[in-house]
Parts: C-alpha cells; structure tokens; sequence
C-alpha cells in the first residue's frame, strides 16, 4: 500500500456503501464537464439513430421516441473526475427497446454511442443491453437540461459518465472494438468505476 | 453528417503513478497555492495535459484530483497552480498543510484534447484560475521562439485575484476584469467584440474555466461565427 501523505486526515469516513473507491458525494450539485460548446438543438430537432450491425436501421423523431414504452433508472450516477451522485432519476426508454426495433447481427459486439457534437464513446454491447442503458430525456420528472445533455442523452450508469454520451443522435454496432471520444484521449476503454478504471493502463 | 471529433494531438504521452517531492510552496494570490513538484522518472508533458494527485491518511482512505500544470515541458519541475476551495477535502490540504520536503503520489500526464501541439495558431480564453494551461502553452511558446501563435484572452473578477498575471500581461493578454477597470478598458464581461478580430480561420480556440464561465465564452465564440469544431472546451467542476 501506498505510503500515507503526511499531515492528511480525510474527510470522509464511515463511507457510504454506494460510493465507489476514490469518488466522493457531491451532494445536490451536478457538475457540467464537456469538452466542446453545448450545441444549439431542440426536440424538433433532434432524432437518434441505430444503424450499423443491425437488421433494420432505425430512425426516431422526438414524437416517435416518446411513444415508445417508457423506463426509468433510479440509482446512483459517478464521474470520473471523482464525483457521485446519489438517487437520480432518470426517465426515457431503455437502449433494449431500441435494439428490439433494429435487430443487431450476430456479429455485432460492440456499440458507438455518438452525439450530436462529434463527441463519441463507445461500449461492448452486453454493457447497454439487459436493463443496463437507456436514452432519457427527463431528470427528476423535469425536461433534461441542455447542459446535462438535454433533450436527450444517453444513459450507462455502471459506467464512469462520460459513457453516457449527452446530446445522443446514434447508437451504431460495430463487430470490432473501437475507441471513442476520450478513449482516443487518455482515458479508459471500459470505464468500472469499481475497479478505477479511468485512464489508459488502469 | 457530423464531423466525428478526434484526438486532440495523436499520441499524447501519458504517465503513471509517480513519487514527487516538493520543491517550492508559494501563495502569490489569496486562497490559492502554487506547487513546484520534483517528479521521478518524470515523463514529459504537453502543454495543456494535467496531472492527479492522490492523498493518501493512516488507514489507506485517499482523496485525488485533478490538477492543470503551468509549467513548459522544459522545465525540470512540474508546477501546479490549485484554487482554495473552502470545503474541498484536497485543495485545502494542498494549500494549508504542504510544506518544501514533502511528498505527494501523482500521476500524469494525462489527456490528449485540451493539448497545444505546438505549431497551430491558438486562441486561449481564460476565466480566473483557468489560465493555468495557457500558462504553461505560454511558457512554451516562449520557449520554443513561437509566441506569436498564441493570443490570450484572460477574465477575472478583479486583477488581484488573477493567477500568473503579470506574465499574462507580459505577454500581451488581453485582460478582462468584470469588477474593475484595466487600463482603458472599463468593468465588464467579455464580449464578441473582442473577441472577433482575435480569430481566423485555422486558429484553434481553448477555453478554460468554471463551468458558467466557459459556457459563456463558447457560446460567444459560436456567435463570433467560430465553427464548434475548432473550439476545445475544458470545464472546472467544483471537485475541491
């Protein structure tokens, strides 16, 4: 084990069994970390897509989405940058719905999630499938705020955040594993967050 | 279809968990300290890249952020310039209790976006302690004769609270205070105005700051007619 730092007591003890090692509970706050500006778009706008190893490539509007059977996740969220949050609730359709409407290939094992923005991060898909993922498009019963990823956002919570791409417009499956947005940027290709995995080697 | 992003610089170097000493503890503004760190079997950073530093206490609990480094890849220390949050676990360590002969486990470098490689002309927009990337694409450009590829927007909220500003000013920054006049210029948020004739085509725009603060400036920038692509975007959670 690492040597203690002299003179540092920590703050935290008696930890909550939610938090993951080295993250701590940021309370009521939900910090806003992105790499490039918010992008104007609005649910007239707005559509996602899945398309790549599947059957039937799909398209939904905002309208066509919202008529889709609905799901809510409510758990606990966590950032790389070593923030929790505790009891979100999120609202939308799960990624399972969508993948029933296209249908993935045999060969398809792996997911790109990409946004709007450009922004990308991709998944093995046994990590948005089963209950796991979703695209919500409301956040305590409330419009999803464009900041936060608004109208609509893509959903892993098992996943360090950035896993959950905001701004969501397509979901492609792939047959081989491919490196997304930070994954191209130092950052870790799974993203556990009970086991660190947050940069390259972790 | 839109324009996948990419890495920022192909192949940034990034590095593992390292032992650092402590060098140097100076406090040149209030609530805020700034760390020299003599860093074993150092790998060379890129202007830009950032480091974590880990605490650890007796019983093995640990506490680690993220911090922007200030100094040019030359230089043989690491220099970190961390804001005092009042109730963040690490800022306040670092501030309050680090003395020279210290030693704290960090890692880096890390992050391949928010990366000056160098050689693109850049525009740098700075709010408060924001600047400290561009302090060290700064002391880079100067250290590598290309200075002129930089310009460098820095806003705080009154010049005594602005980290490293004396260099910014040194180096031609346009210095926005939004509490105080500067030089001719009187108390104000920055505005598009400024900001467009500091911007062409090809020029690579970085804006660094709180989240509201970058917001603001990213979004002045796209009114400037910057296409979103060429803006780079690094967001200070409160993360203490």
């Amino acid at each position: 084990m690492t040597r203690a730092t002299r003179g540092f007591l920590g703050r935290q003890r008696g930890r909550d069994p939610r938090l993951p090692p080295g993250q701590y509970d940021v309370g009521h706050d939900w910090p806003v970390l992105t790499a490039e500006p918010t992008p104007r778009i609005t649910p007239e706008t707005w559509s996602i897509t899945v398309d790549g190893r599947v059957e039937r490539p799909t398209t939904w509007t905002w309208d066509e989405a919202h008529r889709l059977p609905p799901s809510e996740y409510r758990g606990d969220i966590h950032c790389v940058t070593t923030w929790s949050k505790f009891d979100t609730r999120f609202s939308g359709v799960s990624v399972d719905t969508l993948l029933e409407a296209a249908r993935p290939t045999p060969e398809a094992h792996f997911v790109m999630e990409t946004s709007k923005t450009g922004y990308t991060t991709n998944l093995p898909l046994e990590h948005v499938t089963g209950g796991k993922a979703w695209i919500v498009w409301e956040f305590d019963g409330k419009p999803l705020p464009t900041e936060h990823g608004g109208p609509v956002r893509m959903l892993v919570p098992h996943l360090y955040f950035w896993k959950s791409a905001k701004w969501i417009s397509r979901i492609t499956l792939m047959t081989r594993d491919q490196p997304g947005f930070w994954e191209q940027n130092g950052y870790h290709d799974l993203g556990d967050p009970w086991r660190q995995q947050r940069y390259q080697g972790d | 279809m839109t324009e996948v992003l990419g890495p920022g610089v192909a192949d940034a170097p990034s590095g593992g968990w390292r032992t650092s000493t402590v060098a140097g503890v100076r406090r040149p503004i209030q609530r805020s300290v700034q760390l020299r760190l003599d860093v074993a079997d150092r790998i060379e950073h890129l202007p830009g890249q950032h480091y974590v530093v880990r605490l650890t206490a007796e019983d093995g609990y640990t506490a680690q952020r993220s911090y922007s480094v200030a100094s040019a890849p030359g230089d043989p220390l690491i220099e970190l310039f961390v804001e005092r949050l009042d109730d963040g676990e690490v800022s306040t360590y670092l501030a309050d209790v680090v003395e020279p002969g210290d030693e704290l486990e960090v890692r880096g470098p890390i992050g391949g976006w928010f990366v000056w490689d160098g050689e693109t002309p850049a525009l740098l927009i700075a709010g408060g302690s924001g600047v400290v990337p561009f302090v060290s694409m700064l002391r880079h450009a100067r250290s590598i004769g290309r200075s002129d590829l930089l310009r460098i927007v820095v806003s705080s909220r009154t010049l005594a609270e602005l980290p490293y500003a004396d260099e910014l000013r040194d180096a031609g920054a346009l210095i926005v205070l939004t509490r105080e006049a500067h030089g001719d210029r009187p108390a104000g948020r920055l505005a598009a105005a400024e900001l467009a004739p500091l911007w062409e085509p090809g020029r690579t725009a970085y804006v660094c700051g709180s989240a509201s603060f970058a917001e603001a400036a990213s979004q002045l920038l796209m009114d400037t007619g910057l296409p979103a692509h060429s803006i780079r975007v690094e967001r200070f959670g409160p993360s203490g």
